[in-house]
């Protein structure tokens, strides 16, 4: 195969993945959350228990009104919802699905490339939230990077530990080196990096910014139509690439409990996957919104001194080995 | 113990996931509703004598009637008898509040609560149902339901037992209460 159509596969294989993975978990969503709260959730799009509602969804945020408000940074504006998408699209370029290569782009120092990419976050959303010339988006805008800005550090301090422990910042090689008792070694680092995560992707309980009952909807408060479902399929795709990474980290990523590994690697990832993202709707249903203190308390007095301490953990283990 | 209730806010979502979920798909299963449901209300012509209880009665003066007199020659009798007439029976159902009133206060059994409920009206004036309307609801009163088991009976029912004990007790003489009449209210 010539280089530069191995390239457009692999390009296209992500752009596909990053738009079909948010609109199954979306999908689920709407159906474990009915069913966790005694309804059915919808069932007419689609022939069967609704299963192409958002494909009717989408179809719907297409037809509405483009509207940009007069006192908008335009520019800005409209370019806001795509650059929120944009981490979430290069960090899935390497997060790898089985051994041997099965990634997209393999890079030796991947750890380092997604936690450098997913600081893109915050950036979107203070552009969604400054250029909306509105008070709602500004106020969660500041909350947004503040929460950001926060919750960067055990996001970064979890990854390193499990870094620290694999001895590569090579995703790929992190997964080769996973052992299952580092479940138990690395728990600490799992729940700090899957709470931070959650923050990271301004997820229910940490929705702060976004906060419908407070601030309508912060910084999305401006959005219709396509730019709007733009930020929600960015929002499903975190959750995505948020299991992913949790996946690749700390659940051991390809490595299945039969071996077979090489033939059925990439199943048990997507298994995995499914099953942290699950976890992560889960969360949703059964929490309330954490107020804007307690969200900050947890970072800086709950998260950040697990991590540190994890670190120590797993470099006194990593010494001792 | 501190933050167990995160684990049971878990547990409590998990648990209901699994079971099946109460809704009803309304438009296309009908709701199981129970007998006595306020859906709206029928009239049996046969029962009514126009003594416009039910019009007096009601507090959002729904009902309205028209009737007139008719007079009966009975052979035999000194002078002839005089029987009241339906004419107009409408119930206007956009000024109904489902009360039931009307229904309590009938003394013969002329109206009763049907549980139909879909009879939704693009233009307000339809709302208001006449003879023939109240008619068809007729055909869809469900049976009273079963009493209580260990509640006292219905009292047509015991006023019935009553009189039939009373007869055998005085064996030849007559029986008064007509057993059959179930269906009117005392």
């Amino acid at each position: 195969m010539p280089a530069w159509l191995d390239l457009v596969v692999r390009v296209l294989i992500v752009i596909i993945v990053i738009f079909v993975a948010p609109l199954v978990i979306g999908q689920t969503e709407h159906k474990v959350m009915a069913h966790m709260q005694g309804r059915l959730g919808p069932m007419y799009a689609g022939a069967y228990h609704g299963w192409a509602q958002l494909v009717a969804d989408a179809a719907k945020f297409i037809q509405k009104e483009d509207i940009t408000p007069r006192a908008a940074d335009r520019p800005v504006f409209k370019i806001a919802p795509v650059i929120s998408m944009l981490p979430y699209m290069i960090v899935v370029l390497v997060i790898p699905l089985g051994p041997g290569g099965l990634v997209a782009q393999k890079l030796d120092i991947g750890l380092f490339f997604v936690l450098a990419v997913f600081g893109l976050g915050v950036i979107a959303v203070l552009m969604a939230s400054w250029a909306s010339a509105n008070k709602f988006a500004l106020m969660g805008g500041l909350r947004a990077a503040a929460q950001l800005l926060g919750y960067e550090l055990p996001f970064v301090l979890a990854a390193a530990s499990v870094a620290m422990a694999a001895g590569t910042l090579s995703l790929s090689g992190i997964v080769e080196a996973w052992r299952p008792w580092w479940l138990i070694w690395q728990l600490p680092a799992l729940v700090v990096f899957f709470l931070a995560g959650l923050a990271e992707i301004r997820r229910t309980p940490f929705d702060m910014p976004i906060a419908d009952s407070e601030l309508v909807a912060g910084y999305l408060v401006e959005y219709t139509g396509l730019r709007y479902a733009f930020f929600m399929l960015a929002e499903y795709a975190g959750i995505f690439v948020i299991s992913a990474l949790t996946t690749v980290l700390f659940l051991g990523g390809w490595k299945g409990p039969f071996g077979l590994d090489t033939e059925l690697g990439w199943l048990w990832t997507l298994i995995k996957i499914a099953c942290v993202s699950f976890v992560v709707l889960w969360v949703r249903i059964a929490y309330p919104r954490l107020r804007e203190d307690q969200l900050q308390r947890l970072c800086w007095l709950g998260l950040v001194p697990a991590a540190l301490a994890q670190l120590v953990l797993t470099a006194g283990v990593k010494l001792a080995l | 113990m501190k933050g167990i209730g995160l684990a049971k806010g878990l547990a409590v979502t998990f648990k209901t996931m699994t079971r099946r979920s109460t809704t009803q798909q309304y438009p296309d299963v009908d709701p199981e509703l129970p007998p006595r449901s306020r859906g709206v209300i029928a009239h049996i012509e046969e029962n009514c004598t126009v003594c416009l209880l039910c019009a007096r009665e009601c507090p959002d003066w729904a009902i309205t009637i028209e009737s007139h007199k008719e007079e009966v020659i009975v052979p035999g009798a000194a002078r002839a008898r005089q029987r009241n007439v339906l004419d107009e029976f409408n119930i206007d159902f956009a000024l109904c509040m489902y009360c039931g009133i009307c229904v309590e206060v009938c003394p013969f059994g002329a109206l009763h609560w049907s549980p139909e409920f879909e009879y939704a009206e693009y233009d307000l004036r339809d709302l208001v149902h006449s003879r023939d309307r109240l008619r068809e609801w007729v055909m869809t009163v469900p049976p009273p339901p079963a009493h209580d088991r260990n509640g006292a009976g219905a009292k047509e029912e015991v006023v019935a037992e009553k009189a039939l004990a009373a007869a055998a007790a005085s064996a030849p003489s007559q029986v008064d209460a007509c057993p059959n009449d179930g269906s009117g209210r005392i």
